[in-house]
């Protein structure tokens, strides 16, 4: 039985890279080695859910089966007749996938976005305002002496994040691992994180950019300022935050939606950027974003590099305009802007707020998925795809923006998402040409 | 077979010392040929100015740009210059385009195409994240590339350095290129990268490595030898320490002179430096600040051992961005800009920091002058590559523009009649009325690019050379660029033909068609002996202190859709 090594876990942002897969002569993965409960779930999944089997049209209120060429010709009548389409997701895929859908977008004149939407776009704009100051997670592995997870919990999102590349690991300059690294959770709730750290710090919901705030105008030499309470904490532990920041050789900042989707949103990744600013007058500070999707990272980097900007564009104009809070999947679903979607690697079904979903419910909806989710129940055409990382290669991002090459595991019989884009995009070349 | 005849081309081809002669150039299946049939298409080139295709041999367009585009979305709809910036819709031919500094792929190949330029070296590329530079290789259409390799911080080598592992040394490095496809090897500020991660630096070449027990001199002679022990093509490429500090014009003329002893295995130079504008200051601080480009021109003109790139500057809106991690965090505080910043483990720093340089700051002005007195003072043009360090200094788009101030003393003196007293006693450009030819242009924008990076196939128009092919709209013999500056620069922002690989891919400012080019890279053959001595050293790397492993680490096949191997066998 083949076993392949070093396979790519295309689960989370964590994109462990070391995973050993048993393969058997069935094509069925038998044995998966080093993979978390999550990433576990992701190789074994695959042959315990039901898969969509063919394409399907939706006819008189069901989806029904038909022949890839009859989707496909569906799929780019809606695209051609739409005077402006949504295409939303392209997270859990590959590159070279987000790459055609990007040219799609471009050719059908549509707005592109991806789950960041929901998730890290407030870092984006975050970054826009104050830079992003971070480093390859290996740098954490070997320097840190001081990790903090600032509204996210690995334990449960990114299990091997703790063990690879932060708090558990051992490094170059850190070779007794745990042992030599302090770990502080800052949160709004006790979190399985939280209980594996020397310090958690309590903050009140939604206070973020206010303990921030505190943090860098103690750091900044202006401790006579704070109040005796600032988000909930006391001063006195405030300072006593700073000093541990200040008196750390190495220290990062991960952080989660706790930050991002909070209240003052993209401000909070503002302020942590600009505290990782002043903390470098005194010690060594980098940031991490956790990010979740395996590849939303990617879909932020192709974009960038191939439209100018990382997500929320819109090629109306036949060139990438981008004013997220306008452009954004949501915004423009929620002021029912859109009259077709295309939606590849995401759920928005099951995470989009209702007046966003009662308009994708109210317009042709093309979707591109390895498994049916909420977003099927609202969907006209169906295409399945391979599931990427195992039934098909490709490049993808790490939260800390390394590429790395994901193998293809096992054979499939199903197209994969950089097929059907690229088909579409022939489709729709076809019919415009009448 | 495809064959095209370009006649009356007012050829400028340094290498056979041909300037601006009446000639007809053959073409076939991508090169120059001595004739062609009479099925030829015939293209009447009526006289103009006909170079060889242009050669950017330092300039930031793949993998770190990308994080100058995320922070920076406004650049995207810049258009300071018009034709070669801001927001162009998509057409038939060409795909949509945005920016100024840090222009997405698809408008970086048009626009360097319509240039006249058809190859690119990324300048610096750290071998983790070199898949991502060649992604975007990938999408920047058109254009040959090479990217070079960044070692100057590297634990690896700093490592075999201190241990006194020559040999072991070029094995990592051959490794090392073949690991990130690269083309050479790339040092910036050695030792500086591993001291930022500890957010410090180190301050000359003789301030020792934090924890690796190395000198940045040690980096650069060492890493200088096993260079020239793999017989490379390119010689090392230098960021000196101290960049854009005042009084760094003596680390720069220290690392100069280090490089006198090394000898080069090729006909070529055994050091690049590069930037040199950047690091070509004199004075102690920001108030004493001064052009140091005489002491380091004076030195230069003596040396044979040494090329150079200009780093010129442009007025206006510059993304910084470099591997010298500490320069940028300093930047940032300084101009109380935001700033990006991403320390690559085992590997080096970088970061990236936007500004705009002012002709009303006296610093600015200064550094303004400095790339162009270090130009026109170096009286070898074979000494002298044309860059902006794009975008660091200003985008490559403005490439016109810097040749109006090399060819006009006229242009010089329009632009610096505007800067203040302060700043005017700070220079020594106003004394120097050199204005180039074109000939001599051609050297610093071409031809010394095919000599530096030992590419006999570039940046020329001898029998057997690539069909890369600039036809500029002027006919020499009618212009006098010193007084007629502006059309010199309406000429060179946009030809009226460019040919790469005998295609026409640019005719009157338009794209005709975007070819995938090619990515150059090599490898250096290195004895079985001593590579698998050194894997065994690597292994460990991999095993303790990299969160990538081995196998996933190196760039696959896919990467390199159209490539071009450089083997090299290393003297063991």
């Amino acid at each position: 039985m083949p076993v392949i090594k070093n396979a790519v876990c295309s689960l989370c942002g964590c994109l462990c890279d070391d995973i050993t897969v048993t393969v058997d002569e069935e094509n069925k993965i038998t044995k998966i080695e080093n993979a978390c409960i999550l990433g576990h779930s992701k190789f074994q999944g695959m042959f315990e859910h039901e898969r969509i089997e063919t394409p399907m049209i939706r006819k008189a209120g069901k989806l029904v089966s038909v022949s890839y060429e009859e989707a496909l010709e569906t799929a780019a009548k809606i695209l051609v007749n739409s005077k402006r389409t949504l295409s939303y997701g392209w997270c859990s895929t590959s590159c070279e996938a987000i790459s055609k859908a990007i040219q799609l977008a471009e050719e059908t004149g549509s707005l592109i976005d991806s789950t960041a939407n929901v998730c890290h776009g407030p870092s984006a704009l975050a970054a826009q305002e104050k830079g992003s100051p971070g480093a390859t997670l290996g740098e954490i592995k070997n320097r840190a002496d001081l990790i903090i997870f600032w509204g996210c919990n690995p334990v449960h999102a990114h299990p091997r994040h703790l063990s690879r590349y932060s708090s558990f690991s051992k490094g170059f300059f850190v070779p007794r691992g745990r042992k030599e690294r302090k770990m502080l959770v800052i949160d709004v709730r006790k979190t399985d994180t939280a209980k594996l750290a020397d310090k958690y710090v309590e903050i009140e919901q939604g206070a973020d950019l206010l303990l921030i705030t505190a943090l860098r105008s103690i750091i900044n030499g202006h401790e006579e300022v704070i109040p005796e309470k600032v988000a909930g904490v006391s001063k006195e532990e405030l300072l006593e935050l700073a000093k541990l920041m200040k008196e750390a050789k190495f220290l990062c900042v991960f952080f989660g939606m706790g930050v991002t989707q909070s209240r003052s949103k993209y401000k909070n990744g503002d302020g942590v950027a600009s505290l990782i600013s002043d903390l470098n007058q005194h010690t060594k500070a980098v940031m991490i974003g956790m990010r979740g999707h395996y590849n939303v990272t990617g879909f932020g980097q192709v974009a960038t590099w191939e439209t100018g900007f990382p997500m929320a564009i819109d090629f109306a104009k036949g060139y990438p305009y981008y004013n997220p809070g306008e452009t954004g999947a949501n915004d423009v679903l929620v002021r029912e802007e859109v009259d077709a979607a295309i939606i590849a690697a995401a759920d928005p079904g099951a995470h989009f707020p209702q007046k966003a979903l009662r308009q994708l419910a109210k317009i042709p909806l093309i979707q591109i998925d390895p498994y049916a989710n909420p977003t099927t129940e609202l969907a006209d055409v169906v295409f399945p795809t391979a599931v990427v990382g195992i039934e098909a290669e490709g490049s993808a991002y790490r939260m800390d923006a390394i590429s790395i090459r994901m193998k293809k595991l096992i054979e499939t019989k199903f197209k994969t998402d950089e097929e059907i884009a690229k088909d579409l995009i022939e489709k729709v070349r076809e019919l415009k040409r009448g | 077979m495809s064959e095209i005849l370009i006649k009356n081309a007012s050829v400028c081809d340094p290498f056979q010392g041909i300037d601006c002669e009446k000639m007809d150039l053959c073409i076939r299946n991508g090169k120059i040929v001595e004739s062609v049939s009479s099925k030829a298409k015939v293209i009447d080139a009526k006289g103009r100015l006909t170079l060889a295709g242009g050669f950017d041999g330092h300039t930031h367009s793949a993998g770190k740009i990308n994080v100058g585009r995320f922070m920076n979305p406004n650049d995207a709809r810049r258009n300071p210059v018009p034709g070669l910036s801001g927001k162009v819709a998509r057409t038939e031919k060409t795909r949509a385009q945005v920016g100024y500094n840090t222009p997405n792929t698809y408008a970086i190949g048009y626009r360097y195409a319509k240039l006249g330029y058809t190859t690119i070296c990324e300048a610096a590329m750290p071998p983790l994240s070199a898949r991502h530079t060649h992604e975007e290789f990938k999408e920047i259409p058109i254009l040959d590339k090479m990217g070079l390799t960044l070692l100057g911080s590297n634990w690896q080598v700093m490592e075999y350095i201190r241990d006194k592992e020559p040999e072991k040394l070029a094995a990592y490095v051959a490794w090392a290129l073949k690991a990130s496809r690269g083309y050479g090897i790339k040092i910036v500020n050695p030792g500086g990268g591993e001291a930022w991660g500890w957010g410090r630096n180190v301050s000359g070449l003789y301030d020792p490595v934090p924890n690796f027990e190395v000198t940045p001199a040690e980096i650069l002679t060492e890493l200088g030898k096993a260079n020239e022990k793999l017989n490379l093509p390119h010689s090392v490429h230098v960021h000196c320490n101290n960049l854009g500090h005042p009084g760094n014009y003596e680390t720069t003329l220290e690392t100069m002179k280090l490089f006198e002893k090394i000898k080069p295995s090729q006909k070529r130079q055994s050091l690049h430096v590069t930037h040199v504008q950047f690091n070509a200051y004199a004075g102690t601080s920001w108030r004493d600040f001064e052009t140091g480009a005489p002491m380091v021109s004076d030195y230069i003109n003596q040396a044979k051992h040494l090329t150079f790139d200009m780093g010129q500057l442009i007025f206006g809106p510059a993304v910084t961005m470099t591997a010298d991690g500490p320069v940028e965090y300093a930047n940032s505080r300084m101009l109380h800009e935001k700033w990006s910043n991403q320390d690559v483990e085992l590997e080096d720093a970088s970061g990236v920091v936007p500004l705009s340089y002012s002709p009303k700051s006296f610093v600015n002005a200064v550094q303004w002058a400095i790339g162009l007195e270090l130009a026109l003072l170096v009286k070898d043009p074979w000494k002298v590559m044309f860059t902006t360090d794009s975008p660091n200094g200003g985008s490559f788009v403005n490439y016109p523009e810097v040749v109006t101030y090399l060819m006009s003393a006229k242009k010089r003196e329009e632009v610096y009649s505007g800067f203040s007293e302060l700043a005017l006693g700070k220079m020594v450009l106003p004394e120097i009325d050199r204005e180039l030819s074109f000939s001599e242009l051609a050297v610093m924008t071409r031809a010394i690019q095919s000599k530096m990076y030992g590419r006999p196939e570039k940046g020329k128009l001898t029998i057997g050379a690539d069909a890369d092919i600039a036809i500029y709209e002027l006919v020499p013999e009618k212009i006098d660029p010193s007084v007629e500056h502006e059309k010199v620069k309406q000429a060179f922002s946009a030809t009226a033909y460019t040919f790469k690989d005998g295609k026409l891919v640019v005719k009157e400012g338009n794209i005709e068609a975007s070819p995938m080019g090619k990515t150059y890279w090599v490898n250096a053959e290195v004895p079985e002996r001593v590579d698998s001595a050194m894997q065994k050293d690597l292994e460990l790397k991999f095993k303790k202190y990299y969160t990538v492993s081995k196998s996933n680490y190196m760039v696959e096949d896919e990467y390199l859709p159209n490539p071009v191997e450089i083997t090299t066998k290393g003297d063991f």
